[in-house]
């Protein structure tokens, strides 16, 4: 039985098996690339909007050595994770007295529905006239955008624990600080860290939305502005590379978290 | 061995106010169980046999009349009253073992006995080898194993059920009615259980209560002196189950007597695994 003597089928390629489960969401970014280096190679193209990725391999290396592409990841790392924790940790306790008190929703549930319509790059203005252009204008539009998604579905989560298993814990004479910490904590989870993924997610892409718009100081996404009001290919390339695997990473770390976290759902929602 | 409970039902009523007036749920139910009996309750929907057990167990505490265990009138959820629901209710954040262990959190053990009592009544309905499954990597009939193993932990008194094989399949069902009947003999316990399959009641119960609704009231209670465990294929059987069943046709009890044996045997032969 030897592989010589088997005849492909013309269209083996698509068979599921053609490519290993793991390897496929690969494919895609190797063909861009392969495309990316063949349009040189090739010479396809001499247009000045795209520059070979040698180019920008050698100007990551070059901004790297001179510490520049650091300081920059460095700042706008610094501040996503401040606004994600600030808003995060608002919206957990927010949303926790929500979810608990009937009354408190009355009061400030209707406030915080219209708030989230609006658009979170319209605080912006506001933002920037209250806390000027520097950092703490960043941090606070930052903690907006993970304040919401958080506040939203901790609440969520905590008013659909379901009833029953309310009931089953009073059967077994659970007082109330029980109650909230052994069933209705651990039934709020899922949603809880549906909403502080998303709000990892959101405060990623504001960073990038806070550095363009509030432009002062050092980040990635200045790095982005500048090259592009200086027509520098390579650096808008290498910012949207950088971009692209950071919010890779954060995906890569809440999916290991959640994987851990609840592990007893056998599905997960953060995925990649 | 769990002591086995005395639980004493006197003219217990109970209403719900619906837009402001009164609804009579229960009335004038007085039932009197003996330690270590069991008694199934039957009836249609609505009847107010599930409200029954919720005022049993203590979920519900309005009420005029008396419920007595032991002769001390009930107050609240306690230790000593255990319950199965129709679902399973387990919390699907833990384990088959910590499950079972939800029941022992406020009880006076060590951890070393409660790990140990965790593990004997995983043994007793059947589940050893599941102890680190969670609730979604397990069917129906094992999850309500694992509910009825919960419901036992603390070694309760009584152990209420309510339509506790309700959503399992026909041969899973039948199945969990034998394992519960080995598990109140092994445990010795008082069980009320609530159903409106006529045949379950028949098969488990020592006495089948027969309730009727709006509003619920005991038509009826049957005995059922047949030896454990029960053929459900023997004409005795069928009997009594026919007797149950006839409370709830229209038909005169004495028409249903008529039936002939080879009759009665054919309508209702089935396998008895």
């Amino acid at each position: 039985m030897s592989d010589i003597a088997v005849s492909r089928h013309p269209l083996w390629w698509l068979h599921p098996a053609a490519v290993p489960k793991r390897l496929r969401g690969w494919v895609i970014p190797a063909l861009l690339l392969l495309l990316w280096w063949a349009a040189f190679r090739f010479n396809w193209s001499d247009s000045a909007l795209l520059v070979p990725i040698s180019k920008v391999w050698q100007t990551a290396e070059r901004l790297s050595s001179s510490g520049e592409l650091w300081t920059a990841l460095y700042a706008s790392l610094r501040r996503d994770l401040a606004g994600f924790a600030i808003g995060t940790l608002v919206g957990l306790l927010v949303g926790a007295a929500l979810g608990l008190s009937r009354l408190l929703e009355g009061l400030v549930g209707p406030t915080l529905n219209t708030l989230k319509q609006i658009s979170l790059f319209a605080w912006i203005p506001l933002i920037s006239m209250w806390f000027g252009l520097g950092d703490a204008a960043k941090v606070a539009f930052l903690s907006l955008a993970a304040f919401f998604p958080v506040v939203l579905n901790t609440f969520e989560g905590i008013r659909s624990v379901p009833p029953e298993l309310i009931e089953a814990a009073r059967v077994f004479g659970y007082r109330r600080d029980q109650i909230l910490r052994r069933v209705v904590l651990p039934a709020a989870l899922p949603s809880i860290f549906t909403g502080v993924y998303l709000a990892l997610i959101y405060a990623w892409l504001a960073t990038l939305g806070a550095e363009y718009l509030l432009t002062s100081g050092a980040g990635i996404g200045n790095l982005l502005t500048d090259g592009r009001e200086h027509f520098w290919m390579d650096y808008v390339l290498l910012g949207i590379v950088i971009v692209g695997l950071v919010g890779f990473a954060l995906n890569w770390i809440a999916s290991r978290f959640e994987a851990r976290l609840l592990r007893w759902r056998g599905h997960s929602t953060a995925q990649f | 061995m769990a002591h086995a409970g005395t639980l004493e039902i006197k003219n217990l009523n109970k209403q719900y106010t619906v837009k402001g007036e009164p609804l009579p749920v229960l009335e004038n139910i007085s039932l009197s169980i003996k330690p270590g009996e069991f008694v199934s309750i039957v009836g249609s929907s609505g009847c107010g046999k599930s409200t029954l057990l919720r005022l049993v167990i203590g979920l519900e505490q309005e009420y005029q009349g008396e419920i007595l265990l032991d002769g001390k009138r009930i107050v609240g959820t306690s230790l000593d009253r255990g319950i199965v629901f129709q679902e399973h209710r387990l919390f699907p954040w833990l384990t088959v073992e910590q499950n079972v262990g939800v029941g022992l959190l406020n009880a006076d053990l060590s951890p070393a006995q409660k790990k140990k009592t965790v593990d004997e009544h995983i043994a007793l309905v059947g589940l050893k080898g599941f102890e680190t499954a969670y609730p979604y990597q397990l069917s129906g009939g094992m999850s309500q194993r694992v509910a009825i193993a919960r419901a036992l932990v603390n070694r309760p008194e009584v152990l209420l059920l309510d339509e506790p094989f309700g959503a399992l399949d026909a041969l899973t069902r039948s199945h969990l009615q034998q394992e519960l009947q080995r598990i109140w003999e092994a445990e010795g316990i008082t069980a009320i259980l609530v159903t409106h399959d006529v045949e379950e009641a028949v098969y488990l119960g020592d006495r089948v209560v027969v309730m009727q609704p709006r509003p619920g009231r005991i038509k009826r209670i049957v005995d059922v002196p047949l030896p454990r465990s029960r053929d459900r294929g023997s004409y005795a059987f069928s009997q009594i189950k026919d007797d149950v069943l006839s409370e709830f046709s229209d038909t005169p009890h004495s028409d249903v007597k008529l039936v002939t044996p080879q009759e009665s045997l054919g309508a209702n032969w089935q396998f008895a695994w």
